[in-house]
């Protein structure tokens, strides 16, 4: 009884830590909040090596080491609270880490990050300076032509190529070497994908970024540069501004209906025809196969954006998505390898499998006829009494074929194809896949008519990220609408009916006007 | 900023003084006693893997045939070179070493590091070049210290100091997967790298029992504990097996 009420006033009387702008910091609380919400990926001490784990690329931070990626503060310097609690409140985006802040209290989320620093000793040493660095404000003109010229010069004099590739994708040549400080392997970010990146995507957090490195990563900090008068604080600027250009204004909005307009004359079937660039584009992302064995936790294709038309009789589809390897790539072999040696999958018990030189693969999923309902085959490839309809596409050998998914064992190819042309340039694959709209094969082949909602769904396959068969990435249903031309009486019935109401209104008037003049009259 | 120009330049002119100086301990203080000894080699010799530099011509132009990494490199008289040699302990309590005020330099030439191991005093500025003139990143994977990962895109140097003993930290250049580099930080002299000879000599110990350190980054590590007195000199030897 006694302990009890003592263990109430010791809980009831957190102890300020001096020098934190955070005051009001109880590392006995925080322990509470870890151990329930954090420890399951981090670890009980710490070392980023909780059940869930394994399961994880990038792994969960081990805070033993006190290193840290997104910092204000030089590389190799430890963060400053402000850090911690940023990536605690807003998470890191494209990992597995969440944002706390509505989960947990303020309180609750300061006094985690202060038992978080616990891990390591560093933070009680008295001699680390933390210190966030001063960051100056971005020069005007960041989206002008010339600014962007300036910067791209930089991405290529300081050597970005190298691992984010010509275009950003993370392609370049030494991107398949890449491992952080644990020896897990490490992407190079792709750069056209900004709400992606673990410190925030703006223009801001890419030259913070730039400054302070990502430590534990192969990311250097460039701010030596400035000080060795390589580039001005300004041409950083612009390199950072260069990089934000090369994601969309903002982060692409889930949508569930991909309008495909109908076109006059024909479908374009290249993917490189500039008619495509007229078409609006529609991003649907992707999970990790995770229901059914081999599970696949970390897919490499994080979405794929669509883009269809029709003329009336045939449909064309673009699907295009970032992929670092035009697979199979024998100089990505060993970088297959060790990521399937560090995501835990349940194979079998024992050996994770071997790396081998699979494809990249595309599949576009249908019903086999158009639901009256909302009524919809299983989404995980149909099952055997209810199949799907599917386009598989390969890129080796390069072609696509038509057939029914039996769930995800059983593909039964049938003998009508679509026809498949893509080009894959700078870590990015276009594809266009084209069919009839009907075909005489009504029993199995959906027949894509306009003015319905069209059940569609997404697969994707990174080969050279040991990605085959059901380790794969899934989009669930969406829907794919064929706009019908709008008829000609949409245009001139509201014009017509403009005219009889203008006309309608002057007989009003007129009326109006005689009667009174009649009255005037008399 | 002007500062470190003049670090660049001077650190171009210690270079002839300093490059014999990396491989040897600093000059004894007075007198004092030696341990000197070589390190043989013994067993099968690795092969090592070749490295591959078709990305980066200005680096493959420097080499006649195709270089290779130096993860196990044999000395022609059967002793193995890049063995990192130090008291581990055995020092009199609170003994403290100044460190020099010259830097030790470490180079990147041909995308390999010059030196391939190396030793530095906790304080001691060690002088980071870029001979090459193309991108490296240099990453220290230190533990004791905490790390630092900088990135030197043209012919430049960076001064780094460590502020606490480690052995060893971990260099590495992520642009160039093969380049690695191994530097041992200690609070005094007493270290020494073996060469070509595969020899080592540990200069200017006070009177002791001391624990010798034999350090590879391959066949890790071997110890010896030796007794000196006066200025007299022992000799140790070590023996390393190829597996």
């Amino acid at each position: 009884m006694i302990s009890a009420l003592l263990l109430l006033a010791l809980r009831a009387a957190p102890f300020p830590i001096p020098d934190s702008p955070f005051p009001l910091q109880d590392t006995t609380k925080g322990k509470a909040v870890y151990v329930k919400w954090c420890a399951g990926c981090h670890g009980d001490a710490g070392a980023g090596d909780g059940a869930a784990a394994a399961y994880m690329l990038p792994r969960p931070r081990n805070f033993t080491g006190g290193l840290y990626k997104i910092r204000t503060t030089a590389s190799g310097q430890l963060p400053t609270d402000a850090d911690l609690l940023r990536a605690i409140d807003d998470g890191l985006p494209g990992s597995a880490m969440p944002g706390w802040k509505g989960r947990l209290s303020d309180a609750e989320r300061r006094n985690v990050m202060a038992y978080i620093k616990t891990f390591s000793s560093f933070f009680a040493d008295t001699s680390q300076h933390v210190a966030a660095l001063k960051f100056s404000s971005p020069p005007s003109g960041g989206t002008g032509d010339q600014a962007l010229k300036v910067g791209r010069q930089f991405y290529d004099s300081i050597g970005c190529r190298k691992c984010h590739g010509d275009q950003g994708r993370g392609d370049g040549p030494s991107a398949p070497t890449l491992k952080d400080d644990a020896d897990f392997p490490i992407f190079a970010a792709d750069l056209h994908q900004n709400w992606r990146f673990r410190g925030g995507g703006s223009v801001e957090d890419i030259y913070r970024r730039l400054r302070t490195g990502l430590d534990g990563t192969p990311m250097p900090s460039f701010a030596d540069l400035i000080d060795q008068k390589f580039l001005t604080d300004e041409e950083l600027w612009r390199l950072a501004q260069y990089v934000r250009s090369l994601s969309p204004g903002a982060a692409p909005e889930v949508r569930d209906v991909v309008h495909g307009p109908q076109i006059t004359g024909t479908v374009p079937v290249s993917p490189g025809d500039s008619a495509w660039a007229r078409v609006t584009r529609y991003w649907f992302p992707l999970a990790g196969q995770v229901i059914h064995t081999s599970r696949w936790f970390v897919p490499a294709v994080s979405g794929v954006w669509v883009q269809a038309v029709h003329d009336g009789k045939t449909l064309a589809l673009r699907v295009s998505w970032d992929d670092r390897t035009e697979s199979p790539d024998t100089a990505w072999l060993k970088f297959e390898q060790r990521v399937l040696e560090t995501v835990a999958g349940d194979d079998s018990a024992g050996s994770p499998p071997r790396a081998e030189p699979w494809p990249d693969q595309l599949a576009v999923q249908f019903p086999r006829h158009l639901p009256p309902g909302m009524e919809r085959p299983y989404f995980l490839m149909g099952t055997a009494t209810d199949p799907v309809y599917q386009w598989r596409w390969t890129s080796q050998p390069r072609r696509a074929v038509a057939g029914l998914g039996r769930g995800l064992e059983r593909f039964d190819t049938l003998a009508g194809a679509p026809a498949g042309e893509a080009t894959y340039e700078h870590g990015e694959w276009r594809l266009v896949l084209t069919r009839a709209l009907a075909t005489p094969d009504t029993a199995n082949e959906v027949q894509l008519e306009a003015g319905r909602a069209i059940p569609m769904a997404f697969f994707a396959w990174d080969g050279s990220s040991g990605e085959h068969g059901s380790r794969m990435a899934v989009s669930t249903w969406y829907f794919l609408a064929l706009d019908r031309p709008t008829p000609p009486g949409v245009f001139i019935s509201p014009v017509l009916a403009m005219l009889v109401t203008l006309g309608l209104g002057l007989v009003v008037v007129r009326r109006a006007q005689r009667r009174s003049a009649a009255r005037s009259g008399v | 900023m002007r500062k470190l120009g003049a670090v660049a330049v001077t650190g171009a002119v210690l270079a002839l003084a300093l490059a014999a100086w990396t491989r040897q301990p600093p000059a004894p203080a007075q007198g004092g006693a030696t341990i000197s000894g070589k390190v043989k080699f013994t067993g099968a010799k690795p092969a090592l893997p070749k490295i591959d530099m078709t990305e980066e011509p200005k680096c493959k132009a420097k080499y006649q045939g195709v270089p290779t990494e130096e993860t196990v490199v044999i000395n022609p008289n059967g002793t193995l070179a890049n063995v990192f040699v130090y008291v581990k302990s055995g020092l009199p309590a609170g003994y403290t070493a100044p460190a020099p005020a010259g830097p030790v330099t470490l180079d990147q030439d041909g995308c390999r590091y010059h030196p391939h191991v190396l030793g530095i005093l906790v304080g001691q500025p060690l002088a980071i070049k870029n001979s090459d003139g193309i991108l490296h990143n240099i990453k220290a994977k230190a533990k004791a210290n905490r790390p630092f990962n900088i990135s030197q895109p043209t012919t430049m140097t960076s001064t780094k100091t460590f502020d606490k003993p480690e052995i060893m930290v971990a260099l590495e250049c992520n642009v160039h997967g093969w380049m690695r580099a191994w530097l041992g930080v200690l609070p005094h002299p007493f270290f020494s790298v073996t060469g070509a000879d595969g020899s080592f000599t540990l200069k200017g110990l006070p009177p002791g029992t001391y624990t010798i350190e034999a350090w590879h980054e391959k066949y890790l590590t071997q110890t010896a504990t030796v007794t000196v007195a006066g200025s007299e000199t022992k000799t140790t030897d070590f023996s390393f097996a190829g597996k």
